[in-house]
């Protein structure tokens, strides 16, 4: 009965991957997602793999899903009616919003305002007031409220969100609120500020409770009716779902707080980069997730990935955590043109999508994509998804000569030039995720995945400087693997304002004891016995003034004795670190946060054979490619076939089922224990 | 008088050949550093007025001066022109006085930074940028005295000095400068993050030299802005006529009961050029409302205007600036004699984006924008707080985008590029204060097809006694609407006292003391608005009166009645359009509401406040 399903559900494909857990036997699936209603491929799959590996559902003690159905409700804006109820005067806070218009000077001319997530005729007002202690100011009138809460029933709302202004500070009067919404309006979900993101900054803690709101509806529906669907096939183990944070939470949970899911898929990925690239004994990388439209980037330092406050799914801002993925809208249907007046060569951020898809699809795309230079240039083999697509490599050349034509160069420098702006883009994304904050790329290994990251990796490593370059087995399926090996995770925060020098450091500690224990709590009910919790805090730092605070680690134990003074001393030096000075500024504590983690999944990767570091056996062939600026001959294996050890000079090719990885001349690939491939330049 | 480079390396640059592709590569690497600059500073500022509301400016320019990245255009020939002494590798130089830079910053408030890059020593660029702080001494709090008359009165003027000599920093100065200062620690704080700023744009150039070599980025620089002369060569000679074009708008007075201030422009083409004449902007006032307008700066103003409104996808640099010729009057509002007080010149500078706008419109309307929230009005807020420490504010307010070609003003936003307002909470939280109400004021956008953003009507409730200051204009003046669109409202201020007596204040004003149990209601103006008001759908008015951005009442002049539930009534509303339709003058290009006589004769009922004096010019002014 101990297996683990992890399940990914990409535009494209359903990914599953089932791991038998004491022997890190894995078997893997991809069936078409179907985007109407995402749970029928993974239910579909649920059985397909079932079957694959000889096992019921009943076998499944655990079931972890990565899902981008909040994020996809986001994108296409399908959220419910949500009614929002604000104190008295701040009827138009998200109407306001922060007054920012986003762009350069003048960028109003063209700035088109999304619509606010709350519609403003369902947003009304209640007489009170806290000041910003959390001090009664005016108390809560509740006939007023019973009266504008016909409005919202008028309105027909299917959700309630109320913020109040410094319900950070003290939410008795949201929860006051709350209780007589749920006496007028039965039934309809109501999320408070106050729990969702107990935090000073009236319009983002608004703002993201209404988009917890928003998706609630949605949410629910999807998860319960997998949950159903689960339980019918005999499903009795744990379901638990992937949070933006990378950490797990039963599904239950997830009704509750689906705004924690935004990023989910592109949490899958990191996790599962994270959990192979440790197996390499790698723990300080740069992750590229390649897909069709889109590429996502992250850094991991000492096996931990940065996580960030703010979520940001379309023109939606949320403050959630969430892994620090950067996305950049560049993937292998990202399309190729040259605008007339600038005459500049630009890829992206228009996609050809799935449909028609890149012109070598052969499904009546004509514009050229990052996939078609890639068929121009000979990196792709003429055949995708092991043998089931045929690609058209002369509607691939048709397509990019309108580039060469408007650039005055040849085909092939065309080509080239589309891959080269193409990795650009992504290594522009992976400085903000390096530099900008402070690393060096020279110090981290770089993981490829996702349908196209295994083309490209090999190039954005030799412009980030980032070795080896790694391509997992399985690159297509690995979120999957993120989704099956992560842990359970709930985390809790609190705003605070006081200065480091003069904190009580007693005061501090009760007050993490009890947050602890909260966050504690709601793991025990999630199944996660306390023996098997851990538990991590964070302080958020700041010099007294400054707008943004530095997040740091730190201890409980001990942190009476000189913690405060400890924590003073690492915000100096991460302070000149991120940006090359320090003051000698009072420092200011601002927030807390508590995270208790879930025991970690005990699945060790499935080991290859050895080999004895000749590849001739996988070798299938050769083939032409345009490299370097010229004509050359690359050598095509097979990776299923490649043993541990082996040893492939570049220029080569290697495919399998779901993804093909380039290797480049000048540049030698390594196959470890596990099959990943490991890439270094040449001695 | 001009600054003398010194290179330890001093080879001349090859000119390489810069494939395309190597050349979109540095063109999105310098946008990148460029944000760069940003991130750093607002993460590491202190003051909210720099950190929460963004006000700095940040610059990435070519050898030559010419601004590569960034969004103000490019101030460095300026500073070049006016600094007489030498400049190597580790110099970091600073400066506030605009009359040493010939208006590389306008006021005093503003410091600017500027960082010679080097690599392998020889100088390949310049990376800049300046920042409003909050207080730099003076007469008023906030250094933005409004009845200023000389700028000795405005605070500490920087002239070009170094903060760092070959690397080392010039302690005794800063500690010179920054003891004028009323907020040292973040006036200290802020400077430090600019220069960290400047040294990620520096750092990134030269990065850029070792990986490409240091010929390949400067022949990159070099055809990066040739690429964008050529797009706007073709732009001027297609949306820019030979027949001259003229418009005029008002500053609405000067702070000292004088006003309205005309600032005029006329703009042609000729062959390939364009010109864009002042001739006709009223002498310099005696108070602190002139702007020193760099011509280059306006140059990249109106480059900016040309782009965003004809094709926004045109890459945007300085390298068109010979295409463009700037005359400014002498001794004119907008090139004042040295020593006028110039500390609130941000009423004329925001008028000057009405002023383009109208200009470019005049020949296309289809393109035409309303006038809009063209300016940044101001709350300043001093005091003692109870623990009897100082206590600062100085807030930017935001107002109603103009109605658009492109659809509706947004409400309640800001016109200023990156600037967001304070959260009310972390306001409540520092400062002796509360936000009582916050929200946009219905009606106060112009009407229109495309209805005028609303302005926005703060009310601060003071918690300890104190001073403040206003900043604000077109209290007086409408902001106009365009092709058949209605002028916006016009701002207010009104102090209710804890007695409950009310006071109108002026739209700029300082010294009003204020104690605890007071609330201002500081109303911002709305957006003009765009198109015929009765072609608005009926049933969008309708919504927006649920919304509370338009009242019933309001919603008249779109021609548009409700029924008591509040549903549109067809009849009575198709009967009121035949009405209305007969007076509304649809293809009338500006509607700038009554003229300056009616406006004057009905100031006092309307507004609470006399009307302001026309001004009389010294002689030989």
């Amino acid at each position: 009965m101990e297996y683990r399903l992890g399940v990914d559900v990409g535009g494209t494909f359903t990914d599953l991957l089932l791991i038998e857990e004491k022997s890190g036997k894995t078997y893997r699936s991809k069936v078409p997602s179907t985007p109407s209603d995402p749970s029928q491929a993974v239910l579909s799959g649920t059985q397909a793999i079932c079957d694959m590996a000889g096992v019921s559902a009943a076998n499944l003690s655990f079931f972890m899903h990565g899902t981008t159905v909040a994020t996809n409700a986001v994108l296409e804006k399908k959220y419910a009616r949500v009614g929002l109820i604000v104190t008295d005067g701040y009827r138009q806070i998200l109407q306001v919003a922060r007054s920012l218009v986003p762009g350069g000077l003048a960028a109003w001319i063209i700035w088109q305002k999304p619509e606010t997530l709350a519609p403003l005729e369902c947003t009304v007002e209640v007489p009170e007031r806290l000041d910003s202690g959390g001090n009664i100011i005016h108390a809560l009138d509740e006939d007023a409220l019973r009266r504008e809460l016909e409005t919202l029933k008028k309105e027909k709302v299917e959700a309630v969100t109320i913020c109040l202004i410094n319900s950070f500070a003290n939410n008795a009067h949201e929860k006051r609120v709350g209780e007589i919404v749920e006496q007028e309006m039965p039934g309809i979900p109501v999320s408070l500020s106050s729990d969702i993101l107990p935090e000073k900054q009236e319009y983002e803690r608004a703002l993201t409770t209404v988009a917890n709101s928003a998706v609630r509806p949605t949410v629910a529906r999807y998860v319960q009716n997998l949950r159903r669907e689960l339980r019918a096939q005999g499903m009795a183990g744990q379901i638990n779902l992937l949070r933006s944070d990378g950490g797990l939470m039963s599904s239950e949970k997830s009704e509750e707080l689906p705004v924690s899911l935004l990023m989910s898929g592109p949490a899958g990925g990191v996790s599962g980069a994270l959990w192979m690239a440790k197996h390499a004994g790698y723990e300080n990388l740069l992750t590229l997730d390649m897909g069709g439209t889109s590429t996502d980037v992250s850094l991991i330092e000492h096996g931990t990935p940065r996580l960030t406050r703010d979520t940001e799914v379309g023109d939606l801002m949320v403050r959630t955590s969430s892994l620090d993925v950067k996305t950049v809208g560049a993937g292998g249907g990202s399309i190729a043109h040259v605008p007339e007046l600038t005459g500049a060569l630009r890829v992206g951020p228009e996609s050809a999508g799935a449909d028609p898809g890149p012109a070598c699809y052969g499904k009546g795309g004509e514009r050229p994509t990052v996939t078609d230079a890639n068929v121009v240039l000979g990196y792709l083999p003429a055949a995708l998804l092991g043998g089931e697509m045929k690609l058209d490599v002369d509607a691939a050349k048709k397509a990019v000569q309108t580039i060469a034509d408007a650039l005055g160069t040849s085909l092939m420098e065309a080509a080239a030039g589309i891959i080269d702006i193409v990795n650009e883009n992504m290594f522009g994304a992976l400085r903000l995720v390096s530099v900008r904050q402070g690393y060096d790329p020279r110090d981290f290994a770089l993981i490829g995945f996702g349908g196209g990251g295994p083309l490209q990796a090999n190039a954005i490593g030799k412009l980030t400087g980032s070795w080896p370059v790694i391509i997992p087995p399985a690159p297509g399926v690995l979120c999957a693997y993120g989704d099956a090996t992560t842990r359970m995770r709930a985390e809790k925060a609190r705003s605070l304002s006081s200065r480091l020098d003069t904190a009580e450091a007693g005061e501090l500690v009760t007050i993490l004891e009890e947050m602890a224990w909260e966050v504690s709590r709601e793991l025990i009910e999630q199944d996660v016995p306390e023996a098997e919790q851990e538990v991590q805090f964070e302080a958020g730092v700041r010099y007294q003034g400054q707008g943004f605070e530095v997040v740091l680690p730190f201890a409980l134990d001990g942190f009476v004795d000189g913690g405060l003074a400890r924590l003073a001393e690492a915000f100096h030096a991460e302070h000149e670190k991120l940006f090359t000075f320090r003051l000698e500024a009072p420092i200011e504590l601002v927030n807390l946060r508590v995270t208790v983690l879930g025991k970690a999944a005990n699945v060790r990767a499935s080991e290859i054979d050895g080999g004895n570091g000749d590849p001739s056996e996988a070798k299938t062939g050769t083939t032409t490619v345009w490299m370097d600026g010229m004509e050359k001959q690359a050598t095509l294996y097979d990776r299923a076939l490649l043993r541990a050890g082996d040893r492939i000079s570049g220029p080569a090719i290697v495919t399998e089922m779901d993804s093909t990885t380039l290797i480049l001349s000048d540049h030698v690939a390594e196959i470890d224990h596990f099959g990943n491939i490991l890439i270094n330049p040449a001695a | 008088m001009t600054a003398t480079i010194i290179q330890e390396n001093t080879t001349d640059f090859e000119q390489v050949d810069v494939d395309p592709i190597t050349l979109d590569i540095i063109e999105n690497a310098l946008k990148n550093a460029r944000f760069e600059m940003d991130a750093t500073l607002f993460r590491t500022a202190m003051s909210p007025g720099i950190r929460e509301q963004g006000d700095a400016f940040p610059l990435i320019a070519d050898k030559g001066g010419l601004m590569l990245a960034g969004q103000f255009g490019s101030f460095i020939q300026g500073f070049l022109n006016g600094f007489d002494g030498t400049i190597e590798e580790g110099d970091i130089i600073w400066l506030s006085d605009p009359y040493t830079c010939e208006g590389a910053v306008s006021h005093a408030n503003d410091w600017l930074i500027l960082l010679a890059i080097f690599k392998d020593g020889r100088h390949v660029g310049w990376s800049a940028m300046f920042g409003h702080m909050t207080d730099v001494g003076g007469m008023v709090p906030g250094s933005l005295p409004t009845n200023a008359i000389s700028i000795f009165q405005e605070g500490i003027r920087i002239p070009p000095v170094k903060l760092y000599k070959k690397g080392v920093k010039q302690d005794d100065l800063l500690k010179i400068v920054l003891h004028q200062c009323r907020m040292p620690e973040w006036a200290g704080a802020d400077l430090n993050a600019i220069v960290a700023a400047c040294r990620m744009a520096e750092r990134r150039v030269v990065e850029m030299c070792d990986r490409f070599g240091t010929d390949c980025y400067i022949s990159a620089t070099a055809k990066l802005l040739e690429r964008n002369r050529r797009a706007m060569a073709q732009l001027i000679e297609t949306s820019v006529g030979t027949e001259p074009v003229s418009f005029e708008d008002y500053v609405c007075d000067d702070g000292r009961g004088f006003g309205p201030y005309k600032i005029k422009c006329t703009m042609w083409r000729e062959g390939g050029k364009v010109i864009l004449d002042w001739e006709g902007t009223d002498p310099q006032s005696e108070s602190s409302i002139n702007f020193y307008l760099n011509e280059n700066m306006l140059k990249m103003f109106f480059g900016i205007y040309m782009i965003m409104v004809f094709d926004p996808q045109i890459l945007f640099n300085d390298g068109f600036y010979d295409l463009v010729e700037v005359r400014i009057p002498d001794g004119s509002l907008l090139k004042p004699k040295f020593p006028a007080a110039l500390s609130c010149r941000t009423h004329a500078l925001g008028r000057i984006f009405d002023v383009l706008g109208a200009l470019l419109g005049q020949r296309q309307p289809e393109f035409l924008n309303a006038a809009g929230f063209s300016s940044s009005p101001h709350l300043m807020y001093s005091g003692y707080d109870k623990d009897g420490e100082w206590f600062q504010l100085f807030q930017i307010g935001f107002g109603g985008i103009p109605g658009r070609p492109f659809g509706d003003g947004p409400d309640g936003h800001s016109l200023w590029p990156g600037f967001t307002n304070v959260p009310n909470e972390f306001l409540e939280a520092y400062f002796p204060l509360r936000i009582d109400r916050y929200e946009t004021i219905a009606d106060s956008g112009g009407a229109g097809l495309n209805r005028g953003g609303n302005g926005i009507s703060i009310h601060y409730h003071f918690l300890q006694k104190g001073t403040i200051s206003i900043h604000d204009d077109r209290w007086f003046t409408y902001p106009w609407g365009v092709n058949g669109g209605s002028p916006g409202m016009r701002s207010t201020k009104i102090l209710e006292r804890a007695d409950g007596s009310r006071e109108v204040l002026p739209s700029k004003c300082d010294n009003i003391e204020v104690m605890a149990g007071d609330v201002l209601v500081y109303d911002t103006w709305g957006g003009g608005g765009w198109g015929n008001p009765l072609e608005r759908d009926a049933a969008l008015v309708a919504r927006e009166v649920r919304q509370g951005l338009v009242s019933v009442k309001g919603a008249r002049a779109y021609g548009v009645v409700l029924t008591d539930d509040g549903a549109v009534d067809e009849a009575a509303t198709a009967e009121l359009r035949t009405v209305m339709a007969k007076d509304i003058k649809a293809d009338q290009i500006f509607n700038f509401g009554p003229s300056l006589d009616e406006l004057r004769e009905r100031c006092l009922a309307e507004t609470g406040l006399p009307a302001p004096v026309q001004p009389v010019w010294r002689q030989g002014a």
